[in-house]
């Protein structure tokens, strides 16, 4: 039953036992004789990243778009530490990764040896759970153990640390069949007396909203469906945090657009107004409450999570449901079709013509006039020219990714891959080269802005090596757009350090990595561009060069609620500062 | 303060409720790591430790119990046992403090010094506290004693007096009334 086999050995039979195809590393003296066997099979395709930060986000990347779990595979010491960054932003989005790290021999472990450092102890903070394994008939526990940990309750990245040592000793190797958990048991069915009360709950609501989020996408495509399908047999309005893009379609009547800082004005006031908030795998994060003394003070709440520990962790709720986003649907469902309740129409209609009004206020309207490119229209523009073409969307970090998140729609889940709670600038094209890779023959486009997409520039190398044609589109607009924002809100427009002097010419720069560049300052070229830009088979950087001072509106300010939104249309040209230095301080 | 506050886009602190004293009993996996996962968590999130007791309780399941002693609003306690279930080495975690004042008990060794008048007083004080004497010479005693948290306090007091050098208290241990385990 058992087989013999060498560590390194039993991992890629874990990895392969696993379903893995493809590991995104870097190799180094640790992890060598991981990367000897890697040599000597043809299962699982390791792609070369150029830095071990851009493996996972390429991991992420991977796994957002799939559904699948990422694995990345590096070196100890500075292979594990460069990786810290994508784990915590793994963790915060709750991705599920799986991370391998070499390690100095055990004998030499806490001697600091060249290249050790203490892995399990710098990812402890920053993974769901970790292993130092240190006797080589535990490596294919642990490995099996580790794949049903990152991808099992609420998903996250985990980290294997195996020393050198262990790597080449010869053990016995089980299959994932024989490894149950030892303490480790997410619940996933909901209590069937919430879910009734959840029902009743909605059923009674005259001013109810759905508040969806991550967690319905980490469910996987079911629960997008069952969430369709209650939204609309209720016909009740539904809104979405920045990580739960896409579960429900932009196109429909029902959709109100993102929430939270950058929201929209009718998504943020329905929010606010509702009656009845049914929270469906959202953590009421910061940016999406506001001031949390006034966060939608007349309502009542039901919280679907997997984590019991996301429940009333910023925010009360009446009715917390812990489970799986499918799971709870799905009796949600069954018991909503069975009572067949009575709405309260009238209430209902009322509700809705009240949210009608407050979509007539057009809180995405911007002003694209004469040569200069709008950011916000140049992304409505690459909605336009692509959504035909059921495209990946990646971002970097800023004003772009929020742009992004407004003007691009999205009809399905697993499309959209963005660096919400940790924000991580550099996410964005290492993240393009994992979805690409998982969907080769998609069009994959990483919205990235001028400061973002340096931080992880080496994966251009990456991309060309594995002919990925990722495309990057940047808005570049010379700032580090939402620094400077904020530095003109609330610091008397000193842009401390917040320009970039001296950015790189974008076009040579792609051309040096063997891509393609493209530069276009006008709008009247956009649209071309763009459809060319589409068709180049090869990668491609395209410095889109839009308006320097623009920003991003709307905007809940500094310590307000919901309803106390700054619009861009009543802040006219671009001196925000002086007018909310008017405003009753609105803003500082 | 308020300045800063109000230029941060991150919301201000709105609850404000009374802070509550619990005793927890958290029963783990006894694997390399575990209490630096528990303590870890404690200082990542900023909840605070009044007490701190760990050692393998059944050794054959190699499982241990944590008693930890914290403080905190009971949104933040509810959040800490949350948190604490979430590590997943942790099997369970009890509130010991739900169902009335749970049995608590600490040991301290207690050396003072001292000659005379002092002395006499220090060992008749650790009579009526049940102090036992382990260690002692002409100049100096050592006690140990067993007892609540409050008692020891009250006791280390009056040594204070008496010529207090030295303590070694080992946190609380700590189990729930009644028949029931946890």
């Amino acid at each position: 039953m058992a087989q013999k086999m060498t560590g390194a050995e039993m991992v890629l039979k874990a990895l392969a036992d696993q379903g893995v195809e493809h590991v995104f590393g870097y190799p180094g003296g640790a992890v060598l004789p991981i990367y000897d066997e890697l040599f000597q099979q043809d299962k699982v395709e390791h792609i070369l990243v150029r830095q071990e930060g851009g493996a996972v986000h390429a991991a992420e990347g991977y796994a957002r778009s799939t559904g699948k779990v990422g694995v990345v595979l590096v070196t100890s010491g500075p292979g594990a530490t460069n990786a810290v960054t994508g784990l915590t932003d793994a963790l915060m989005d709750s991705i599920p990764v799986v991370c391998i790290t070499g390690q100095v021999p055990t004998h030499l472990i806490g001697n600091d040896a060249f290249q050790e450092c203490d892995t399990v102890g710098i990812t402890r903070p920053c993974t769901k759970h970790n292993w130092l394994i240190k006797d080589v008939n535990d490596v294919a526990r642990i490995m099996h153990e580790a794949f049903y940990v990152a991808r099992s309750g609420r998903p996250g990245p985990v980290v294997v640390d195996i020393p050198k040592d262990i790597q080449f000793a010869t053990g016995n190797y089980v299959g994932p069949a024989n490894i149950q958990h030892k303490t480790y048991r997410p619940k996933m069915k909901p209590e069937q007396t919430a879910v009734r009360e959840a029902v009743e709950m909605l059923a009674a609501a005259k001013k109810p909203i759905f508040y969806t989020g991550g967690g319905v996408i980490n469910s996987g495509p079911k629960a997008s469906k069952l969430l369709r399908e209650l939204a609309r047999l209720t016909g009740f309005p539904v809104t979405s945090t920045l990580m739960g893009l896409g579960a429900f379609p932009a196109s429909e009547r029902q959709w109100l657009g993102m929430l939270g800082m950058h929201g929209t004005y009718e998504a943020n006031m329905a929010m606010h107004d509702c009656d009845v908030m049914f929270c469906v795998g959202a953590r009421f994060d910061d940016r999406i409450t506001g001031r949390l003394d006034a966060f939608s003070p007349n309502s009542k709440k039901i919280h679907i999570d997997i984590d019991p520990s996301s429940i009333n962790k910023n925010v009360h709720v009446d009715l917390p449901i812990i489970g799986d986003v499918a799971y709870v649907l799905e009796d949600m469902l069954r018991v909503w079709k069975s009572k067949a309740p009575q709405v309260d129409k009238p209430a209902l209609k009322a509700w809705w013509k009240e949210i009608d009004g407050w979509r007539a206020r057009k809180s995405l309207k911007y002003k694209q006039s004469g040569d200069v490119i709008m950011p916000q229209y140049a992304v409505e523009r690459l909605y336009e020219l692509t959504k035909d073409r059921d495209p990946y969307i990646t971002t970097e970090v800023g004003q772009h990714q929020m742009w992004a998140a407004q003007y691009f729609h999205f009809e399905e889940p697993n499309r959209w891959m963005t660096s919400g709670g940790l924000g991580t600038m550099g996410y964005g094209l290492p993240a393009a080269i994992g979805a690409q890779k998982a969907h080769p023959n998609s069009l994959v486009i990483d919205i990235a802005g001028d400061a973002s997409i340096l931080m992880n520039i080496q994966e251009c190398s990456t991309a060309l090596q594995y002919r990925l044609p990722v495309k990057v589109f940047i808005l570049n607009n010379q700032y580090m757009g939402m620094v400077r924002q904020w530095q003109q809100l609330l610091h008397g427009n000193r842009l401390s350090h917040s320009y970039t002097e001296a950015l790189p010419d974008f076009v040579k720069l792609a051309e040096a990595y063997g891509w393609k560049g493209m530069i276009c300052h006008k709008a009247g070229e956009l649209d071309d561009a763009i459809l060319e830009m589409i068709d180049t088979p090869e990668p491609v950087i395209f410095d889109c060069r839009v308006a320097a001072l623009a920003n991003c509106f709307p905007m809940i300010p500094s310590g307000k609620a919901h309803n106390d939104m700054i619009l861009g249309d009543e802040v006219e040209g671009e001196d925000i500062g002086g007018v909310i230095g008017e405003g009753g301080k609105v803003l500082v | 303060m308020a300045q800063a506050q109000k230029q941060s886009h991150y919301p201000n602190q709105t609850a404000h409720e009374a802070i509550e004293q619990r005793t927890l009993s958290v029963i783990v996996d006894n694997e390399p790591g575990v209490l630096a996962r528990v303590i870890g968590l404690f200082s990542g999130r900023g909840y605070n430790i009044d007490s701190l007791t760990v050692t393998e309780t059944e050794h054959e399941k190699h499982i241990s119990r944590i008693t930890i002693v914290t403080i905190g609003t009971p949104m933040v306690i509810e959040q800490i046992k949350h948190q604490l279930e979430r590590l997943v080495p942790v099997h369970r975690v009890e509130d010991l403090t739900l169902n009335g004042e749970p049995l608590e008990r600490e040991l301290a060794l207690i050396k003072v010094q001292g000659k005379g008048e002092k002395r006499i007083e220090s060992l008749r004080l650790a009579e009526i506290y049940h102090a036992k004497v382990i260690d002692a010479s002409v100049e100096h005693f050592v006690f140990e004693m067993t007892g609540r948290a409050r008692e020891i306090e009250q006791f280390l007091t009056m040594m204070g007096e008496l010529g207090l050098v030295e303590v070694a208290r080992t946190g609380i241990a700590a189990m729930a009334r009644g028949k029931a385990d946890v």
